[in-house]
């Protein structure tokens, strides 16, 4: 049933409203939501696919899935990867508070209605720029719970990141730090919808759905995913300006200085630099947009030979 | 004065991007720095580093710097967005004023923070003439985080009214105000009233501010007028937010540094189409008008005014 969580006016003869679709009930509730940066559209194939399993095989749902497809609505319509308007990240406006501007009241909104939850998955897809394997992202501090519950989500690669001051305005840190396990998943790239990697998460959430006691229905098992610290991951940022020409597979095992690509300038002809892999290892992440300025990101690296140190360690 | 090229960032399609400085008084001296523009619309913020320029070049002129000041001024680190209309870095929208202390080896405006950082570490003093997310005017008034390292006291130089210590929020870490703060410098953001566009008689304020507070800590051998008063020091939550319910045009009937009564009417909102009176906006307290929204357009659970309580003495 599909179900309003949040109804604004706006300026000019339309409202803003915030729905999710309330499929089966009882008393374990699943939320997934998506949406919340306007480019990012990953989720949206998720959720239609997930959303039309669930109301086919209603003998199978034993509990509650709210399906959250636009936390930002004006974002999504308009392309805009902020909110519209005030070009707020809406991720760094939670928890947000009710006697707020309207961004940090929708926050606040948002968070109460997830509140609770037994778990939430909230799908991201990168952004424009660069694409990513399936993966989920933990904060350190959360992982000893969190990481039992990614497994089953049938990504490739869960990522134990260090904790940031600046991320606790995420909507995964203020559910979390409120007891509700929220995991936060990257993966493809925005403005695109990668349907293999849909299929993989959707098929991840009907695992984790299965060992929360919500689902009967047939499983997959799920794939044995990497599962790394900050410390294993090597970053290759573009030392000069240029267009971007890759010259390796996003996915592939790459061997320290091998090439990833070249930075070249259209004008003059010249190849300005040919970045290679600093250690041997997954390209998890490579860049997809292709004008590069100093500093843009092109490439993140899993360095296979130390994995397994990161796994030890939570 | 001395006026240098701070560092550059290459750009594939366009010129590099000079970030310039001006410097004044001992080259060896960090008594003051002060960041204009980091946001490609922070117009007034850049308009008042090049009158302070102007100001600071005729007392160094006259030799009323103190033998050991030395100033930098940074009227703008942002050209990049400024030059086409965006707010924040127009390649990719990000802020610079969120990547603060900046990363040499990260991202594009990370590195252009970490650049500017270095150039504004180690000063005494810092000033940011800075702009708010929301768009309207404020009361001008000197704004510090709360980071355990601020001496509010050292505020009141700057001779203007109100003195609005923020308790920082997780995003507010990132700012060049917090970090200048746990890097040792007394960091204060200035407060203007308006962003894109210019107020000549609040430029010239903020200007006469910069100058005051460096002839009150004897950087600056000038003449200055005493303060009206002392200056009122609040947290800023003390301001009373008045919140829009309707959505339509927003009609001002009150002006930043109007005094109000309780229900007194702020504003109303109109229909677009009708020109129907929606809401009218009242003050929830007696008090002065602190902030006011500036966008004709406006969404319902928008913040259309900010009132600062009247003290009670």
């Amino acid at each position: 049933m599909v179900q309003e969580v949040l109804r604004l006016p706006l300026a000019v003869d339309e409202e803003l409203t915030i729905r999710k679709n309330r499929v089966g009930s009882g008393k374990k509730r699943l939320c997934v939501v998506t949406g919340t940066h306007g480019d990012e559209l990953e989720g949206q194939y998720v959720v239609w696919r997930l959303n039309r399993l669930l109301q086919q095989n209603p003998g199978h749902l034993q509990g509650t899935v709210d399906l959250y497809p636009a936390m930002n609505p004006l974002g999504i319509s308009t392309m805009t990867r902020g909110i519209p308007l005030c070009d707020l990240d809406m991720n760094r406006t939670f928890p947000g508070s009710e006697d707020g501007s309207m961004s940090e009241y929708i926050a606040a909104r948002l968070v109460a209605d997830l509140q609770g939850a037994d778990c939430v998955i909230d799908i991201h897809a990168s952004n424009i720029y660069l694409r990513e394997i399936p993966q989920v992202r933990i904060n350190v501090n959360t992982a000893q719970t969190l990481v039992p519950m990614a497994r089953c989500l049938n990504m490739d690669f869960i990522w134990v990141h260090a904790a940031a001051t600046v991320l606790e305005s995420t909507l995964a840190y203020s559910l979390n730090a409120l007891d509700t396990p929220t995991l936060v998943v990257e993966m493809g790239v925005g403005n695109r919808l990668t349907r293999a990697y849909g299929e993989q998460l959707l098929a991840g959430i009907l695992n984790l759905m299965a060992a929360l006691g919500m689902w009967t229905g047939p499983v997959t098992p799920p794939r044995e995913p990497i599962i790394s610290t900050d410390h294993h991951v090597s970053f290759v940022n573009s030392p000069c300006p240029g267009i971007f020409i890759p010259g390796a597979e996003h996915t592939a095992r790459v061997a320290k200085g091998e090439p990833l690509g070249l930075v070249a300038d259209p004008l003059t002809g010249e190849i300005l630099q040919t970045l290679r892999s600093p250690s041997d290892g997954l390209l998890f992440t490579l860049r997809e947009y292709p004008v590069v300025y100093e500093g843009s990101l092109i490439a993140r690296i899993l360095d296979e030979n130390t994995d397994g140190k990161g796994e030890a360690a939570l | 004065m001395k006026e240098e090229v701070l560092f550059t960032i290459d750009t594939p399609y366009r010129p590099a991007l000079q970030v310039r400085a001006w410097r004044f008084g001992n080259p060896e001296g960090k008594s003051l720095a002060v960041m204009g523009a980091l946001r490609g619309n922070e117009i007034q913020q850049m308009y008042i580093c090049g009158q302070l320029i102007r100001a600071m070049k005729v007392a160094e002129a006259a030799g009323q710097l103190a033998p050991d000041c030395g100033i930098l001024v940074i009227p703008c680190a942002n050209q990049f967005s400024m030059n086409v209309g965006r707010r924040f870095w127009a390649a990719d929208n990000t802020d610079i004023n969120r990547m603060f202390p900046g990363y040499d080896q990260g991202e594009t405006t990370q590195r252009i923070a970490a650049r500017i950082f270095a150039a504004l570490e180690g000063y005494r003093y810092g000033v940011h003439l800075t702009s708010f997310y929301l768009p309207g005017d404020h009361l001008p008034h000197v704004r510090m985080m709360e980071t355990g390292y601020q001496h509010l006291e050292e505020a009141a130089a700057f001779g203007l009214p109100y003195i609005v210590l923020r308790t920082p929020r997780s995003y507010d870490t990132t700012t060049l105000n917090y970090n200048w703060q746990i890097w040792n410098t007394q960091a204060f953001s200035l407060y203007s009233t308006s962003t894109d566009c210019i107020d000549e008689a609040a430029a010239r304020l903020a200007v006469e501010s910069i100058l005051r507070f460096l002839a009150v800590k004897g950087l600056l051998h000038r003449q200055y007028f005493p303060a009206a008063g002392e200056p009122r020091i609040l947290r800023e939550s003390e301001l009373h937010n008045v919140l829009s319910h309707a959505g339509g045009l927003m009609i001002n009937r009150r002006r930043p540094g109007d005094m109000v009564e309780q229900d007194e009417l702020l504003g109303e909102i109109l229909n677009p189409c009708t020109g129907q009176m929606l809401e009218q906006l009242r003050a929830g307290c007696r008090g002065r008008v602190f902030f006011c929204r500036r966008a004709q357009l406006i969404n319902g659970h928008e913040v259309a005014c900010r009132i600062l309580p009247e003290e009670r003495l």
